[in-house]
């Protein structure tokens, strides 16, 4: 039953891919993009992977489907113009020749894997005690690969510094373009006002039981950044100027707090983010708190775009 | 167990495979960058499958590989995003979005704004 229910899926996300691949419309494909983003979160829960499958929904089909089907309503003008540079037969050819012994090569590896299959989950299960959580992933984040995530946040931030840094001279310190203009009495108006309460409880539930089940900061993040997507798109929020410095300092806090907390760590603890004995669940926690508004904040940034407005 | 691991890893290498078409084939720079994120996800789900032939001691996968694809999956979104956002910026400099060798044609009196 189960390989069915498998099988059916694989198929499913293969012919979404194919669509996004051969749709002729960009704003098409942008579309089949989401509903294939929505696929493959139940790929990864059939992969046992429920903290990547929130993540997946939540950011992966969710905010950049939402970006993509964005940018793609904004590029309607330009779709007439590039159909007519779409390569020839021979060039698409030897593409589907390229992109078939790349996935070949890929399925030989996939099939080829050794058994049984290393795993450092021993290694985790051994040293979990240590951290003080119960989710072995969070522990993984936070303790054991510390510096990833800490790079991680340090990168979203960048990259929300690169997206304001392409404002025209004018904007610059302005606030980012208005998403939409939608109707004030319209139902998306209506659901702005009332999903954002639930989704604002689910998010910090998500947050607040990641330390020892599926969820934690960056998808209560990203829930909490398409909160308020959903509320600037019915008009009834709007993004603050960028030059703001009460925004700036908010944006930088959550990566400061985990730059410190590390630093701290070459006293008290011999080494870069590591934790003194005894104290590792709490600091973990200072850096969660922390790390989640900053990061709903850079995450709804990046979603507005670069500044537009002058600043006024 | 292993089954899922088996069938989800040939999906994800027929994804890159796509991917790597779509990103050769379709000229639109927009469509590009979908299809990186599809070459992206054939990549993380691959190495979701790696993770779950990983299992041990309850747990469904190996965590450490678990782990690191939450952080590839914000990185690949802030790429993402970016990407895009010199996608849209081009095309408010110069009314079109293409990635032809040719230079674009100037813009006639801020063509594409009002």
């Amino acid at each position: 039953m189960i390989e069915a229910f498998n099988g059916a899926l694989a198929l499913l996300v293969l012919v979404l891919a194919i669509w996004t691949v051969v749709a002729r419309d960009t704003f098409a494909a942008a579309v089949g993009f989401v509903a294939y983003g929505m696929l493959l979160t139940l790929v990864w829960v059939q992969l046992q992977g429920i903290d990547v499958a929130l993540i997946e929904g939540a950011i992966g089909g969710g905010l950049t489907g939402a970006m993509l089907i964005a940018a793609a309503s904004r590029l309607r003008p330009t779709e007439a113009a590039a159909r007519a540079e779409r390569p020839g037969l021979p060039t698409r050819l030897a593409a589907a020749l390229v992109a078939a012994c790349v996935a070949a090569a890929l399925a030989v590896a996939v099939l080829a894997l050794p058994d049984p299959a290393p795993t450092l989950a021993r290694e985790t299960a051994d040293n979990m005690a240590a951290t003080g959580v119960g989710n072995p992933i969070t522990g993984v984040l936070l303790a054991f690969r510390a510096m990833d995530t800490l790079l991680e946040a340090i990168v979203v931030l960048f990259a929300m510094i690169g997206v304001w840094a392409l404002a025209p001279d004018r904007a610059w310190g302005g606030r980012p373009g208005r998403l939409h203009r939608a109707d004030p009495d319209g139902i998306l108006a209506y659901l702005a006002r009332v999903l954002p309460p639930i989704g604002i409880v689910v998010a910090v539930y998500i947050f607040w039981i990641g330390a020892d089940l599926p969820g934690g900061k960056f998808q209560g993040a990203s829930i909490l950044a398409a909160m308020w997507l959903l509320a600037a798109m019915a008009g009834l929020a709007d993004a603050p100027p960028v030059s703001r410095t009460s925004l700036r300092v908010a944006l930088i806090a959550g990566p400061v707090v985990f730059i410190a907390i590390g630093a701290a760590g070459v006293w008290t603890a011999g080494a870069f983010l590591a934790y003194p004995d005894g104290l590792a669940k709490p600091l973990i926690k200072v850096i969660e708190w922390a790390l989640l508004p900053s990061l709903a904040l850079t995450l709804a940034l990046i979603l507005a775009g670069a500044p537009e407005r002058p600043a006024r | 167990m292993t089954d899922a691991a088996t069938l989800f890893g040939l999906c994800a290498a027929a994804l890159v495979g796509l991917g790597v078409y779509a990103l050769i084939v379709n000229p639109q720079p927009l469509r590009k960058i979908l299809a990186f994120n599809v070459v992206g996800n054939g990549v993380f789900v691959l190495f979701g499958a790696v993770a779950h032939r990983g299992a041990a001691l309850g747990w469904g996968g190996d965590p450490v590989p678990q782990a690191l694809l939450i952080t590839g999956l914000v990185v690949a979104f802030s790429a993402s995003a970016l990407a895009i956002a010199v996608l849209l910026r081009l095309f408010d400099e110069t009314g079109s979005a293409t990635v032809a060798s040719d230079p674009p044609e100037k813009p006639d009196a801020d063509a594409g704004k009002a």
